[in-house]
């Protein structure tokens, strides 16, 4: 089974080389190749929950060496996690790019840096060796900086180069900080450095270091203080890309990497976390404040976005808090299953959400909502979709939203957090306020003049969003025995190994 | 230590002109700035004053050879930088083309159609 780890970097890579060599002009031919390829990473995605319960970690060493010499590629529990969300998002991204990409040109190119992205965001959550995860990030990276400004409009460009320089300095503070961990140790497995982190004699190198990574994966994960960028750059990418930068890509080089590096390469002390508690909360309020006062549509998602992965570093917080204070196990577990949970569900939801975003734009070509009243009844599909998905996402139960914010909210109290349960809670109503005005102003109410002609999307943009919208249902089922122990319980061990 | 600190002074230089400079090109020198800086210091941790090149042959003793040669690990890591970083400028400078043909300007003031 390890052997095909390589080709979760390597299909998707040399798809994209195939497509951009052979098939440049041919629009037809590019959409069965990057979708097929994109069915089998999805469908290989899932068939590795089997044989990670089977066989316990999967290791594949490239060109044969072992760890510290070599490069290693890992799939753990956590690894796992985020390989599912990007191949299924990924796919559901790509069917629906079939028919929303007609209108732009160069669809062949599209796929090209679709693939490239997608072959870098596994790499990053694959790659057992620092330096790699660097080199894949870049990849992910840059071909996002292409996606942002490929519908090549002005305000396409003026984003894509705004993103373009954040991200830029983002990953100038990523390698320095690389650097830095090298000087400190000497070796760049990540294995090796989490041991050389639980021996506890780190030098104040090793501690720059991490100024330096939070700087610059916090800058990728669009986290409050260093989240100016974001709302820009994912609403002028093309509706299902903005649906995996914003439901995975700042998932995938973000807070994956965060939480890989603070929780396995260094030694838990109060002090990070009670950093995290702070961008976390810091990005919740911030991030729901002023998304209530947007009105475009794929805005206001972007601004969402960053409030709800606020609640992810605010769960994790919490958890490696209770970790280095040495207080109770099973609460640090409920805290970081919170997270992880409410990572998997946003991914689902707001994918979702950009997706209907897209298919509104698409039939009546505006993305303002007051401009868009009563889409409703020319567009049952997408307006039940995106009720599934503004439901989810401000927590109404028994969607799956409410369950990752339970765990979340819950583990907030039994740590001794009345005060950031409450705040969590508070912007769960926020985040319904300003979804109800999405719903009156965009879906319901009054029809508006001139929108008699609009037609529902076609059947394979409807797809993807009914199988999403179901996914918002059935994934509050992860919570319970079977899947959790099989999805998120693995996830979850990696990453309180500490305690 | 001095020429660490130089070399931090460096990426400082790179990251003001990102940050205050308000034309596009500068911009683009600034993160080229902030780019060679970061391969000095990965060149820098590998260095070894009076080092020997980290190439073995059949003469040379192995634990002579770890002694005197330079870590060659970083060496190859600037190399893969430099790659990307080429990428990167490449495709700012390329953006800037297309900004400069739709507004005419390169003054960033001048190119704010989104709200911040």
């Amino acid at each position: 089974m390890n052997v095909l780890l390589p080709l979760f970097i390597g299909a998707p890579l040399g798809c994209g080389f195939v497509i951009y060599l052979a098939f440049r002009n041919r629009d037809d031919k590019a959409d069965w190749i990057a979708n097929v390829c994109m069915m089998y990473l999805a469908a290989a995605s899932l068939w590795s929950i089997k044989s990670l319960s089977a066989y316990g970690v999967l290791t594949y060493r490239m060109g044969g060496y072992a760890a510290p010499v070599g490069i290693n590629l890992v799939l753990d529990g956590f690894s796992l996690l985020l390989l599912i969300i990007i191949n299924v998002a990924g796919f559901l991204a790509a069917i629906y790019s079939v028919n929303y990409m007609e209108r732009f040109t160069a669809k062949a190119k599209y796929y090209v840096m679709f693939l490239l992205m997608v072959a870098g965001m596994n790499g990053v959550v694959l790659t057992g060796d620092l330096f790699n995860l660097y080199v894949f990030l870049e990849i992910a990276s840059i071909s996002s900086y292409v996606l942002v400004g490929f519908g090549c409009e002005r305000e396409q460009f003026e984003a894509s180069f705004k993103y373009m320089v954040l991200g830029i300095v983002a990953s100038a503070f990523i390698l320095v900080g690389i650097s830095l961990m090298y000087a400190a140790t000497g070796v760049l497995s990540m294995v090796h450095l989490s041991d050389i982190a639980a021996q506890g004699n780190v030098s104040g190198c090793f501690m720059l270091a991490g100024a330096f990574f939070l700087m610059g994966f916090g800058l990728k994960a669009a986290l409050v203080p260093f989240h100016a960028w974001l709302p820009d750059a994912h609403p002028s990418a093309p509706a299902p890309i903005s649906a995996m930068l914003s439901g995975v890509l700042i998932k995938a080089i973000g807070i994956y990497c965060i939480l890989r590096i603070f929780f396995n390469m260094f030694a838990m002390t109060p002090m990070v976390p009670f950093i995290f508690m702070m961008l976390g909360t810091a990005s919740m309020v911030v991030g729901a404040l002023l998304a209530t006062g947007q009105w475009d549509y794929k805005r206001l998602l972007a601004y969402s976005s960053i409030s709800q992965m606020g609640y992810v570093m605010l769960g994790a917080g919490v958890g490696a808090r209770v970790i280095a204070s040495g207080g109770p196990a099973h609460v640090a577990t409920l805290a970081v299953l919170g997270a992880l949970f409410h990572l998997i569900n946003h991914a689902g939801f707001k994918s979702l959400l950009f997706l209907t975003s897209g298919a509104v734009e698409f039939s009546t070509g505006t993305r303002d909502l007051r401009k868009m009243e009563g889409v409703s009844q020319r567009m049952p599909v997408t307006a039940a979709a995106a009720t599934a998905g503004s439901l989810a996402i401000s927590g109404v139960p028994p969607f799956s939203g409410f369950w990752s914010k339970l765990f979340i909210v819950v583990a907030c109290l039994q740590a001794g957090y009345n005060f950031l349960a409450f705040i969590a809670i508070g912007v769960s109503i926020v985040t319904l306020a300003y979804f109800l005005k999405v719903q009156k102003y965009a879906f319901f109410g009054g029809r508006k003049e001139g929108f008699e002609k609009i037609k529902e999307v076609p059947g394979l943009m409807c797809f993807p969003m009914i199988v999403l919208a179901v996914m918002c249902l059935a994934m509050g089922l992860l919570a319970v025995s079977p899947l959790r122990e099989a999805i998120l319980e693995p996830a979850v061990k990696v990453l309180t190994k500490q305690m | 230590m001095i020429i660490y600190l130089l070399c931090f002074v460096l990426f400082g230089i790179g990251l003001h002109a990102v940050v205050n400079k308000k034309n596009l090109i500068k911009i683009v020198v600034g993160v080229a700035i902030m780019e060679y800086s970061m391969n000095l210091l990965l060149v820098l941790i590998g260095y070894r004053m009076g080092g020997v090149a980290p190439i073995i042959d059949r003469e040379t003793v192995a634990g002579e050879f770890v002694r005197l040669s330079v870590d060659p690990l970083p060496q190859a890591m600037v190399l893969t930088s430099i790659v990307i970083g080429l990428g990167v400028i490449s495709l700012m400078v390329s953006v800037c083309i297309r900004l400069y043909e739709k507004y005419g300007t390169f003054d960033i003031t001048k190119i704010k159609e989104l709200r911040g």
